[in-house]
């Protein structure tokens, strides 16, 4: 049996992740992913887990890393100032193989910017934001239940690929407020276990090694240098760093079609919306304004790994527009993996577009 | 008794520069360990960035070598969500007192039950010689060419200012002192705070006088002072001899811990 909720997008968010079984929550209060701390603190004691409110952003990632380590399901939550200055210790995360789960409701920047307005300003930060190469996967729920489905799937990504795993929501999602079907469970896939006489950093056949959480008797050293398969520093051979870094790379890179999730409408069509996150809720108004198969629709739920494969599903598309509330992130991604015309739709400022808006872009460009 | 069952044999040699105190502070906290009686597969080694820092890389348990200044940060995350684990800190001045200042005094003022063992060698040892908060005024460095100008922390004093149940001070010259002080803190719940005045020939002696490994652990030695006689001088109005600094025990109380083993 699963009860429906009326709720807030970052209540849901909370809801998904205790769903999934997150049991430590470390953060540091920044508005507009506040609730998610706040709905933790209130929930998570209950749950038989830890809440704890650390002095910065930089102690909160490095806490949730921390209590991973032990075992746990662990994540946080903030928005692009605190997303930035967790960039370090998500590089560590990364090269450790730490799984981990990062909330990013996103606000308007660069800066301060507009704490209070949406954005989606930092979708190449997730993704570029640390030194050095890596990749890792990033969820961009579009509406109150994705808030709560996405957020459990990020533990399961995170586990699968021992990788931080992040939830790009935004100012929208975080706070309106819709009905949310909640599971009694949902299905969890934890990390391999270390097989016996395996190195703790061997890749195998996937790239990702097995898991053994602190205490289970395996003496692991975790180091953010480049280290070797049993995990010791090997700083200066070339060869051991290109190896790590490219299975780091590859063992998300070469998953990308397990890995992604995405929504297709109208694939005959010859003009097509690739969106993510909220202005896809703009694309469908416009789709239902006009009940005819002549826009196509292409809505990413997961925009890294980048999942290049389904532009092609669009077979007759002649141009592609995308509608960002940024000034055209992501847009350069579909471009380099197309031949046809993409079209940016740049919104800035913290509203969402109107419908009328992306009418009138669609009749400029078809 | 040095516990040799816990070294990483593999990992040898070590990276530390010849009269390196750090190898001391080491022995004297395995020593420790052992004397409680803790298991390896229970104790878990964090640190930061510097060279205290690469002490967790050769012992052989659990060890997390994280980023600089932030090791507090983590051991708080290991400790909360397994507090069954013995949870052992190394961090070095810089790491903890500079970049990792923030998260020093709220691990002490949250007194998470952790053992914290800082190597304050007054020098950024690893990137070659740099001024660091706790360098002495006057000191050179590569940073302070013309001698330290600012006021340096006192490791210990903020410790006990912040909030932690157990505090101490010693050098690398007091190792039987400095195990047992170790050790109480281990059994002392709450954050324990130990700091290990320690020499470093290389990048600070150099600079100052006392290259000799022998001239600079007898430097600890002399300006040591036990905080009983540093107590009776003030109590009887005497002055505090100049670059003297207080060893011993500085706190030891039974404040609300968090973390605690159950």
């Amino acid at each position: 049996m699963s009860r429906t909720e009326f709720m807030q997008g970052n209540a849901a968010c909370a809801e998904g992740a205790l769903a999934a079984g997150c049991r430590f929550f470390g953060g540091y209060p920044i508005t507009p992913s506040t609730e998610i701390a706040e709905a933790m603190a209130r929930k998570l004691p209950k749950a038989g887990g830890v809440f704890i409110s650390m002095e910065d952003e930089l102690a909160s990632i490095a806490a949730v890393i921390g209590a991973a380590w032990t075992g746990a399901r662990a994540m946080t939550a903030t928005s692009g100032p605190g997303f930035s200055l967790m960039m370090e210790n998500i590089g560590y995360a990364v090269m450790t193989e730490t799984p981990c789960v990062v909330v990013n409701i996103q606000r308007g920047g660069p800066s301060t910017g507009q704490p209070t307005r949406a954005a989606q300003g930092d979708m190449l930060q997730c993704r570029f934001g640390s030194h050095g190469d890596y990749s890792t996967i990033a969820l961009t729920p579009n509406s109150v239940q994705e808030m709560f489905d996405l957020t459990a799937k990020a533990f399961d990504l995170a586990d699968r690929y021992r990788v931080p795993t992040f939830v790009m929501s935004d100012e929208i999602v975080g706070h309106m407020r819709e009905r949310v079907t909640i599971p009694d469970a949902v299905e969890i896939e934890r990390p391999r276990p270390l097989a016996e006489g395996a190195l703790p950093f061997e890749g195998g056949d996937d790239g990702t090694p097995g898991f053994a959480p602190f205490g289970s008797g395996r003496s692991i050293h975790v180091t953010g240098l480049t280290h070797d398969e049993r995990g010791y520093p090997d700083t200066t051979d070339p060869e051991a760093h290109d190896r790590l870094v490219r299975r780091l790379v590859a063992k998300v890179e070469s998953a990308r079609r397990d890995i992604a999730d995405y929504e297709v409408v109208n694939p005959d069509a010859e003009t097509v919306f690739v969106t993510y996150g909220p202005p896809s809720r703009t694309v469908e108004q416009v789709m239902r304004d006009r009940p005819d198969d002549s826009i196509g629709h292409l809505r990413l739920r997961v925009v890294w790994p980048f999942p290049e494969f389904a532009l092609k599903i669009f077979p007759n598309a002649k141009v592609f527009l995308m509608p960002e509330l940024n000034m055209g992130q992501m847009v350069r991604e579909v471009q380099r993996h197309v031949d046809q015309p993409v079209v940016s739709i740049p919104k800035i400022g913290g509203e969402l577009h109107t419908p009328a808006e992306l009418v009138r872009a669609l009749e400029a460009h078809r | 008794m040095i516990a040799p069952d816990w070294f990483r044999d593999d990992r040898l040699p070590h990276i530390y520069c010849t009269g390196c105190g750090n190898g001391t502070v080491i022995n004297c906290t395995l020593a420790a360990v052992e004397e409680m009686g803790w298991k390896r597969n229970e104790t878990v080694f964090i640190s930061g960035i510097g060279c205290s820092s690469r002490a967790p890389g050769y012992i052989l348990t659990d060890s997390l070598h994280t980023t600089h200044g932030r090791a507090l940060a983590f051991a708080t995350g290991v400790k909360m969500a397994r507090p069954d684990l013995h949870v052992v800190v190394f961090t070095g001045d810089g790491d903890l007192a500079a970049i990792g200042g923030n998260h020093f005094i709220h691990a002490c003022r949250r007194n998470v039950d952790m053992t914290v063992v800082c190597m304050n060698n007054h020098i950024y040892g690893m990137t070659g010689g740099q001024g660091s908060p706790t360098t002495p005024p006057g000191a050179i460095s590569t940073t302070t060419p013309y001698g330290m100008s600012e006021p340096a922390f006192d490791l210990a004093e903020l410790a006990v200012a912040a909030g932690a149940n157990y505090v101490a001070r010693w050098t690398s010259y007091h190792v039987k002192e400095l195990t047992k002080a170790v050790a109480a803190g281990m059994q002392t719940p709450g954050l324990a705070f130990i700091e290990v005045r320690t020499q470093c020939p290389t990048n600070y002696g150099r600079h100052n006088k006392l290259r000799r490994v022998s001239e600079m652990i007898e430097h600890l030695r002399s300006h040591a002072m036990l905080v009983a006689k540093r107590d009776r001088l003030v109590a009887e109005g005497k002055p505090i001899p100049e670059g003297a600094f207080t060893v011993g025990e500085l706190v030891r109380r039974s404040r609300p811990a968090m973390g605690v083993r159950p």
